[in-house]
């Protein structure tokens, strides 16, 4: 089913887009340094955002469109399993408070602008940082896509057929953010972030009106999910796959190269810190946005798109909006969705080029290419990136788009022995890293690669079944969490075994990671804390 | 003033509170129930949602004790 077209709709939408197009441009201007032409202005920002825009910029960076479409979707498709986006971006706040921060000193004091910078000054190692690199380039790309998907559902459901609107979005933030570079969504972010919490607000407070109360909506979710064989609650068998999804996401969300470069744009350590308690307000946002996907369940929703054995569930959020809200109100929420998919993608891109100019580029390409031509490569390598996202989400149908992310998860999460233990010891070998790598990332491709979908027979689901190694249970395993236990087993065992071999040269300091802010041991005498 | 204790062993403890959210929220024992509800909306919804005030809370408590004072 084709829904008719609305000009009001897609009047708003196409106004809300020009708008933010031309403060994208305009951003080139905002606290700008002597030049543009560097990955330190362009990619970082000059490292100058202070709390409220690295607030707006890391929550508009990770809690991206995803959230607002493949989230409720999953409710809408599995029920209570779905709403591990929850724990899981709560969990993330606790578990990277002290290793962001370490990691925002390190990077400060040297210049680094990637986490394989990091990589490669304190491990001495190029191949270990080429690794690290080329992890969150590959993770990224899919995740870059992903943010298509949003725009595509909106698009769908406003009634316009064919793929020229996501070519001409995506030019268009190609060409913003070529000139602009990091400033451009971290300007974009505000208007991004107001509008999605105005929306959400609205949504659930006027849909659970509309529809009778949350009463209803739990009860006809409910019985929607029981004909398929889910629930609103998790199974037994469910336990260990939500908990290890949730932590696992939570362990790799740091680690993509879009929220190392939000971290590394702050101001200062104290901003990177205080943000960790600030952000949750996006997780509760994120939160209530998922149950929109049951209350899709409770209004009958159908979803357009994809074909009548397999709809394409993400569009059940604008959908809805266009159900249940007049046309001018499901405009504004459809152009926010949009705005909400190009925030995300611009740091992705951004971060993406990052780490191939300094990593890739540099290292192994033009060891004498001058900061200049070094922004230029990452300018030129963040469009390749948008363009190369659109054709692959062109050539390919996606249903279960967080499926997508959760890939990227599994494959970004083998970099954490490298970058988070690098962050707090220098015991381990750096060929010892590597073999890890090498092993976590063999088992977890391996992983995916056995299990199946409903229409795949390989790389499904990023959920492991543990009854394909034999095991008599319907329980299931994050497979990014197998993979880096195996990945940090053969780090550890493999370092005392390579002690002959040469160690890598640390060109860092413990003072490099603020350790004077670090809590002092206790009962040592320790740093004084306090005194100036 | 001699019982107060250093400045170091109250930071050291106060990063307990980091805990508290991981448990609270990564241990579906703990919440997979539909009772108590409150406004229809199950045990295991509104308490994963009122922690994120949770973690809010004590991770700002956190920052509190160990920003930098530079």
């Amino acid at each position: 089913m084709i829904p008719a077209f609305n000009g009001l709709e897609f009047g708003i939408v196409l106004g809300m887009f020009v708008a933010v197009a031309v403060l994208g441009f305009v951003a080139s201007r905002w606290r700008r340094g002597t030049s543009l032409a560097s990955v330190e202005e362009w990619g970082l920002g000059g490292r100058r955002f202070g709390t409220v825009v690295s607030w707006f910029l890391i929550g508009g960076d990770l809690y991206t469109a995803y959230t607002f479409v493949a989230v409720p979707a999953l409710l809408f498709g599995i029920g209570a399993a779905g709403f591990f986006a929850v724990p899981y971006t709560i969990a993330v706040f606790p578990l990277v408070m002290f290793a962001a921060a370490r990691m925002w000193s390190v990077c400060h004091e040297h210049g680094y602008a990637t986490a394989a910078d990091f990589v490669r000054g304190r491990h001495g190692s190029s191949i270990l940082a080429l690794l690290v690199a080329i992890t969150g380039i590959v993770a990224t790309m899919p995740y870059i896509a992903l943010q298509l998907t949003g725009i595509r559902a909106v698009i769908e459901t406003m009634g316009i057929g064919g793929d020229w609107p996501l070519w001409i979005a995506f030019v268009v933030l190609a060409a913003y953010t070529f000139t602009s570079g990091l400033r451009a969504p971290a300007m974009v972010a505000f208007v991004k972030d107001i509008l999605i919490y105005v929306m959400v607000l609205v949504a659930v407070i006027y849909i659970p009106y509309k529809l009778g109360g949350y009463n209803v909506i739990f009860h006809g979710a409910q019985s929607a999910l029981a004909a398929k064989g889910y629930s609103t609650l998790l199974s037994g068998s469910q336990y260990l796959g939500y908990t290890t999804l949730a932590l696992g996401s939570a362990l790799a969300l740091f680690l993509y190269p879009h929220a190392v470069t939000g971290v590394l744009a702050s101001r200062s350590r104290n901003v990177v810190k205080k943000n960790m308690s600030l952000l949750p307000a996006y997780s509760l946002m994120l939160g209530f946005i998922a149950l929109l996907g049951y209350m899709a369940l409770a209004a009958h929703v159908k979803p357009v798109g994809g074909t009548a054995a397999k709809p394409d569930t993400t569009t059940i959020v604008p959908v809805l909006f266009n159900d249940e809200f007049p046309h001018w109100f499901a405009g504004i929420a459809f152009g926010a969705i949009v705005i909400g998919a190009l925030v995300p993608a611009a740091i992705m891109a951004i971060a993406a080029a990052n780490t191939f100019a300094r990593d890739i580029y540099k290292p192994y390409i033009r060891p004498a290419a001058s900061d200049r031509e070094e922004g230029l490569v990452s300018q030129i390598v963040s469009v390749i990136l948008k363009l190369g996202a659109v054709a692959v989400i062109v050539s390919l149908k996606l249903t279960f788009a967080l499926e997508f992310q959760l890939i990227g998860g599994v494959i970004v999460i083998q970099i954490l022995p490298s970058v988070v233990l690098g962050l707090y010891t220098r015991w381990y070998h750096r060929w010892a890293l590597v073999a890890g790598w090498i092993a976590g990332m063999g088992l977890s491709v391996y992983m995916l690669y056995v299990t199946p979908s409903a229409t795949t027979a390989h790389f499904g689901n990023a959920s492991f079944a543990l009854s394909t190694w034999g095991l008599h249970t319907k329980m299931t395993i994050w497979t990014g969490i197998v993979g880096v236990v195996a990945n940090l087993v053969v780090a550890t065992a493999l370092t005392p075994l390579l002690a002959r071999l040469p160690r890598g040269n640390d060109e860092t300091k413990p003072g490099d990671f603020g350790e004077a802010e670090a809590p002092p041991i206790p009962f040592g005498p320790g740093p004084v804390v306090g005194q100036t | 003033m001699d019982q107060q204790p250093a400045p170091g062993r109250r930071n050291r403890l106060v990063l307990l509170l980091l805990l508290l959210p991981l448990v609270a929220t990564l241990v579906p024992e703990f919440y997979n129930f539909d009772k108590p509800s409150i406004g229809g909306m199950p045990f295991f919804y509104w308490w994963q949602l009122l922690w994120i005030a949770g973690v809010a809370v004590c991770v700002g408590i956190v920052y509190l004790a160990t920003r930098s004072t530079r």
